[in-house]
């Protein structure tokens, strides 16, 4: 029964779930209707359903940088490759003569993607041809992305009325949110790719160890290339959903700082930025987590602008759980309560080892 | 290096000048791209003033280049500190933010401005000290400790206030209305802090135990713990004199618009690594120095003022912005990688 407990409770995904769940219960507590769910012609509402819906991008994000952080990367980048993704979406949708077609549409979206695309083997060319260091490679396109959606835009908020590609963002099927159905299928593809071919455990031995995964043999270069790729493709995914939600591409505003939530959202999903093993589950329980936060600190009536305090509380919770100084310590703690011996012999013992 | 071979007597000459030109470059290797910055900001300059109005050099000009990138500045030096020890500080834009709105409250509300100077200073300092001891003793990477410090930092300065509040503390405007002129040129109290800023922090980085203790942690942290330096300090002391630099700048920031903002600089953090790099130092740590940083905001200062001469559109400032930091990423790269080779 014990060892149960303990490998429940050592499992990684414990205090995530543990963390989520809490939030929820809070939210249930302080407001019961936090956790009611209504169906109405089709469609599912709530409170957890406009969490899964609002979710989406971030979703999409995070689970490129999961793979980008395993290969020991970061891309600061995505934010700016939903800026531009999105200008190219609405700018031609704004152009063409029939902006609710649905050939206009999914041109609109493909060419998107593709340049989304373009994008993310920009940063892949930087980081894994060129060698540069990824939080710098990926700050130049950080710097100059928003530039390039900016003269998209001509510096205007574009906004168009298209019915097919607003059903993008508030669509429903089968009672759930099209956008979230969209994050579940790239996680659903990136997952099966990675866990159920050789790709993930290359991924995590190019993380672990670079030079030695490329002496083992290890095309280590295609690898990082594919995972920025990879990253590139599902922001541009990610700024076509936000651009759909309201309709309007805003180069300024689009993806702000969802680089670092996304960062954040796997580090609490136990993937480490050291790069090596990485959990996509664990990165989906980080983003509704993150997500489930936000929409706390408005249910409780904290102005959204304020959101910050807390999600630098929770960073340094995270961090502070995962430090190895913090665990030696509990360990410590938990010694010197456990055994009948001095607890200081097995602090000494400890330091020693 | 000793080279006694018997040459003849015509290529002696040519020989001396290419072995002087090695020597040099081995020697000053680490300086090269401070160089480098310094020949781009050159050759904007006289290009501007060749193919703008042709009045592009005139003290106004450069005057006002001082004065409207003074909180840039005394951000890039702080900077300057964390990225030689191979750190990173993301919260400097939010700690601006927040102190810079914090001290627009306080006049505001008639705290006097010689003690709400001193509480947003320590304020600043504050965040720099969490975003160091979560670096130096619980083993978090910097990008992420300072991360902490940049939502704090945002999240407070809406705490403060939600909205814009005007300052009319006469203090804090004469820094930044003072003008001592010489002749066409012009400094602004601001401005004098700035170059204050940049004095000390190069001072302190070239001549101080500390400054030295700085670079030997970026050239190889593990060497510098084996010479017996004290690391711990010194990595916990980078981020708070960033921290401090934040705050000067907050109110530097807050002098010169005349009010405080929550939403003030959202993405200067990122502006001031692009100029500390631009200026030479490396972020893999070890190499760097502060005047070089003060080139690097003048190259993105003087990239800000063509564009607005051109009257092209702002987001052009990103993008060039952007291709430079790229360009010197790959300079830097070719120098290192040259180096290396050769030790």
């Amino acid at each position: 029964m014990n060892t149960v407990i303990g490998a429940v409770v050592r499992h990684r995904l414990f205090w995530p779930i543990v963390a989520l769940v809490g939030l929820i219960a809070i939210n249930g507590v302080a407001q019961p209707r936090f956790l009611n769910i209504s169906v109405r012609d089709g469609q599912m509402y709530g409170a957890l359903i406009t969490i899964l819906r609002e979710s989406a991008p971030l979703m999409l994000v995070a689970l490129g940088m999961t793979i980008v952080i395993a290969t020991r990367g970061i891309d600061l980048s995505v934010g700016a490759i939903m800026a531009v993704s999105g200008a190219v979406a609405l700018t031609i949708i704004d152009n063409s003569p029939a902006p609710g077609s649905l050939g206009t549409v999914a041109t609109a979206v493909v060419t998107a993607i593709l340049v989304s695309l373009v994008l993310g083997v920009w940063n892949g060319f930087l980081v894994s041809v060129l060698g540069i260091q990824p939080i710098i490679a990926t700050l130049v396109l950080m710097l100059a992305g928003r530039g390039v959606a900016l003269l998209i835009t001509g510096g205007f908020i574009t906004t168009v009325t298209s019915a097919p590609y607003k059903w993008i963002a508030t669509g429903y099927v089968l009672l759930l949110p099209v956008a979230f159905l969209i994050a579940m299928a790239a996680v659903a593809i990136v997952a099966v790719l990675e866990r159920r071919t050789a790709l993930g455990v290359l991924t995590e031995a190019v993380g672990i160890n670079p030079e030695a995964s490329r002496l083992a043999g290890v095309r280590s270069r295609g690898i990082v290339f594919g995972a920025y790729i990879l990253s590139g493709v599902l922001a541009g995914v990610a700024g076509i959903i936000v651009a759909g939600n309201t309709m309007a591409a805003d180069a300024n505003a689009a993806g702000m700082f969802i680089e670092l939530y996304a960062i954040l959202a796997v580090v609490l999903g136990g993937t480490s930025l050291m790069g090596g093993k990485f959990s996509i589950a664990g990165t989906v329980v980080g983003v509704f987590v993150v997500q489930t936060l936000e929409i706390t600190i408005i249910f409780l009536g904290i102005p959204p602008a304020q959101s910050p305090v807390f999600l630098a509380i929770a960073v340094i919770v995270v961090v502070l759980i995962q430090s190895p100084s913090v665990h030696r310590w509990a360990r410590r703690v938990r010694d010197s309560w456990r055994s009948d011996t001095p607890a200081g012999e097995e602090t000494k013992a400890e330091v020693a080892s | 290096m000793t080279t006694v071979d018997v040459v003849p007597e015509e290529s002696t000459t040519w020989r001396r000048i290419a072995q002087g030109y090695q020597t040099f470059m081995s020697r000053h290797s680490s300086t090269m791209p401070t160089f480098a910055a310094m020949a781009i900001l050159l050759l904007l300059f006289l290009g501007a003033e060749a193919f703008l109005r042709g009045d592009f050099i005139t003290a106004r000009n450069i005057s006002a280049l001082l004065l409207d990138n003074a909180y840039l500045l005394i951000l890039a030096v702080g900077m300057t500190f964390v990225i030689v020890t191979a750190g990173i500080d993301l919260a400097v834009g939010s700690v601006m933010a927040f102190t810079g709105i914090l001290l627009a409250k306080l006049v505001a509300g008639g705290t006097p401005a010689y003690i709400a100077v001193p509480v947003i200073i320590l304020g600043g300092m504050a965040i720099g000290l969490l975003t160091g001891i979560l670096v130096q003793y619980f083993d978090v990477q910097p990008f992420i400790a300072s991360l902490a410090g940049l939502f704090l930092g945002r999240g407070l300065a809406y705490v403060v206030s939600l909205s814009s509040i005007k300052v009319e503390d006469p203090a804090i405007l004469w820094l930044q209305s003072t003008r001592i002129r010489l002749g066409e040129w012009y400094i602004t109290p601001t401005g004098i802090i700035a170059l204050l800023v940049v004095i000390v922090g190069a001072l302190v980085m070239q001549f101080t135990r500390f400054g030295r203790t700085v670079y030997a942690i970026g050239g190889n942290e593990q060497s510098a713990r084996l010479m017996g330096l004290n690391i711990a300090r010194t990595k916990v002391a980078v981020y708070v004199i960033s921290g401090l630099c934040a705050a000067l700048a907050g109110l530097v920031l807050t002098a010169y618009s005349g009010a405080g903002y929550p939403r003030n600089g959202i993405g200067t953090e990122l502006d001031a690594i692009a100029a500390v790099v631009i200026g030479g130092t490396l972020l893999t740590g070890g190499r760097g120095y502060v005047l070089g940083s003060m080139v690097g905001v003048f190259v993105y200062g003087t990239i800000n003022t063509i564009i607005s001469f051109k009257g092209a559109e702002q987001s052009w400032t990103r993008i060039i912005v952007g291709l430079l930091l790229l360009l010197f990423i790959v300079v830097q790269r070719y120098i290192v990688g040259r180096t290396e080779r050769r030790t």
